[in-house]
Formats: structure tokens, sequence, C-alpha cells
């Protein structure tokens, strides 16, 4: 638990699940049963399930939550990035949406990212849809991904200087269009 | 300097001469007026229902769309225009031989419309000089018919002796037939130590008190 809360700058207490929440969904304890080394926190609300993991472990619990007999989430619905704020510590949230195609059951993993240390490891290798997902939050908020294999904007025109979808870029922009 | 066929007659013609010749010319030009199809975003779809069955553009001589714009008269622009795509509306604006013009259909092309942010060129004649703009979200197809005939008559009062058959710096100035200017770029040619600051002039419609 040191060490986590070392690597990651998160202090947060790593409760399981039962204390949380009176019915722990089956997804959440299967993964808690199998390695509750990778989960940070476990939340339910209205019927969603929101697993808190730590950024070194996000590509383990994902192909685990791929492949495992009774989970098989074979489609990443979505793969964001959230600002909470320049004052919020840690920064930026990147939140997988996962969906079973086989099993049709869903759940939504989340990792924080510090500001000045905005790396996570990519889940290209995981489900390729990911790619783009992982270049629009990387242009829009400036979080890099490790191992991308095609690391660059995708909507903002090339030559953009700053991350569009921070808190504090002002909603429109630094100066008006002009054709020079 | 190369001028046009029709201004090398004007020129030599009397005077009495003049004015059917530029009757005669502006009627064929406005006649057939063939549009490049630039369809970016939903005023596409209501652009398409202008040509289609209920609403009959190709009644108004745009018999076809042309797909390229070394074929095509005028241009709608119907749709947002994102920075990222304006270089490409400006050189397909350059790649149309003259006489051409354009329509800003609908208020994104006209002003930004409801998108006042970053991503929004705020009105396409800031990129290319327009010469009817039509207001909506989306307009109606009649509305686009009505710019077309408005376009029409523009045309018939043009003369061919005011035509300038000069390369593209002319029409980013917006004489005949565009009439609006293009901003100049003045913003950019602040100097290196300016720092970057928020483009916040608001606008009437903004009630919120803090950015």
């Amino acid at each position: 638990m040191e060490q986590q809360n070392q690597q990651t700058g998160i202090s947060e207490n790593r409760s399981s699940s039962n204390q949380e929440n009176t019915t722990p969904s089956p997804i959440a304890a299967a993964l808690q049963r199998e390695h509750p080394e990778w989960i940070g926190e476990v939340v339910e609300a209205l019927g969603e399930t929101t697993i808190t993991v730590l950024r070194e472990h996000i590509v383990a619990v994902c192909s685990f939550l791929k492949t495992a007999p009774g989970l098989e989430f074979n489609f990443l619905a979505d793969l964001c990035g959230f600002d909470r704020g320049p004052e919020e510590e840690p920064r930026f949230e990147v939140n997988y949406h996962l969906f079973s195609t086989t099993k049709s059951h869903r759940v939504r993993l989340k990792v924080l990212v510090n500001e000045d240390d905005a790396h996570v490891p990519s889940v290209t290798s995981v489900w390729r849809t990911a790619n783009w997902h992982e270049r629009e939050t990387y242009d829009l908020f400036g979080v890099i991904f490790d191992d991308h294999p095609d690391l660059r904007r995708i909507l903002l025109p090339d030559d953009w200087q700053g991350h569009a979808l921070r808190k504090d870029f002002p909603l429109r922009g630094y100066e008006p269009y002009s054709l020079e | 300097m190369k001028m046009g066929l029709e201004t090398v007659i004007a020129e030599s013609l009397p005077e009495v001469l003049v004015a059917p010749l530029d009757a005669l010319i502006n009627w064929a030009r406005k006649s057939s007026l063939w549009p490049a199809t630039f369809g970016l975003a939903c005023c596409a779809i209501e652009m398409m229902n202008a040509t289609s069955g209920r609403n009959d553009l190709a009644r108004f001589g745009s018999e076809v769309f042309r797909a390229t714009p070394r074929q095509a008269d005028v241009m709608i622009v119907s749709g947002r225009v994102s920075r990222k795509m304006a270089p490409v509306l400006r050189r397909i604006y350059d790649q149309m031989p003259e006489p051409k013009w354009v329509i800003s259909m609908g208020a994104c092309a006209t002003s930004g419309g409801v998108f006042d942010n970053y991503a929004i060129v705020q009105g396409v004649d800031k990129i290319v000089p327009v010469d009817v703009y039509i207001p909506g979200c989306p307009p109606r197809p009649e509305m686009l018919i009505h710019a077309v005939m408005m376009l029409q008559d523009k045309i018939m009062k043009e003369s061919t002796r005011d035509r300038k058959d000069k390369p593209d710096e002319e029409s980013r100035e917006a004489l005949t037939p565009g009439t609006l200017p293009v901003t100049d770029g003045s913003t950019l040619r602040q100097p290196e130590t300016m720092e970057p600051k928020p483009y916040t002039i608001a606008s009437r419609h903004e009630k919120r008190r803090s950015f």
C-alpha cells in the first residue's frame, strides 16, 4: 500500500468493496478475489460499478477483464479524460467504459493522474480502438500514453498550442482566426 | 496582364454597345450558376433538399453540383467551418476560376452560429469574400433558392469593365463581386514578448460574470 502511494502520489484509503456498499457487484468481487492489489477503490452508485485502478496496473487489469472466463469485456465503449480543475490533486482522470457483448455487463475503470507526471500506460494492446481515443485524450487534455503506437493530435490542428478541454483554457481560445 | 476575352471586347467597343454586351454576359452567367459542393455540416442536408425534387434548384440554372471547384461558379459554404478546415476552404476557393461567387449558408458560416469557441471560425467571410449571406439554423431550402435568386440579381448589375481577372490577392481585398473585407492578420503581428491573453471580447448575449 505504501509503495503505491509513493509512486502515484495519491493519498487514498484502499477500502474493500464490502465497506463501501452492501451488495458488491460480481465483477468487482471477481477482481477483488483474484488481484486485490490492483484496485484502489470500488464505488457502486445508481447500478453502475466504478473501479479506481492504480496507474501501473491498468494494462494488467484490462487484459484480465478481457480474457477472464466470467467477465469477457471485449468492447471498450469509451476512453475519455477528465480535468478536475487546476487546483485538484490529482488533476486528471482517465475513464475507461467497458462492455461485454457476450455477458452484457458494464464496468467503469478510473485512473487518477497528476498534472506534472501525466503518463498512463496505453491499452492499445488490449483493445485496438483505444488508439484513437487515447489520441483524443492526449490532444484535448495533454495526458501522455506510454507505448502508444502513434500519439499525435487528432481533432485540433497539428500546430495548435495548448490543450483545449482543460479547465483553464479559455472558451474562445487565444486569438480570433485570420488567414495568416 | 492577361484579360478575359469579354473585357478585351468591352474595352474596344463603343459606349452604346457595352450595356447590351453586359446584359448578355450577365444573363449567361446568372442563368447557369454551377455550385461547387461544399457541404460541411447540417446545412448540407438542407442544400441537398434544395436540389431534390420538392424544391428544385436546377430550375434556376444550377443544373449540376460540380465536385471539382475548377468547373464551378459559386461556392455554397454550408455548415460550420472549423479552424482546421479553414485553409482547405481557402484552397478550394482559390482553385475556382473567375468569375466566382460565394454564398454563406446558415448561421455558422455567416458568423460562427451557436459555436462561439476556440475551434470554429466566426464567420466564413474571414476567409473568403462572401456575396450573399443566409441566416438560419438550418435555413429552409426556399431560403437557399431565394439566396440564389438574389445572387442572380446581383450578377445582373455587374459590368465587364469592373471585373478583374487578376490572381487571388485581389479577391482577398474583396473588390467586385464580393464586398466585405477580410481580416488582415494584424492580430498575429504582435511583438513576440506579448503574453497570450484570452480572447474575451464579451458578446451581448453573455450573462456570466466570471470566466
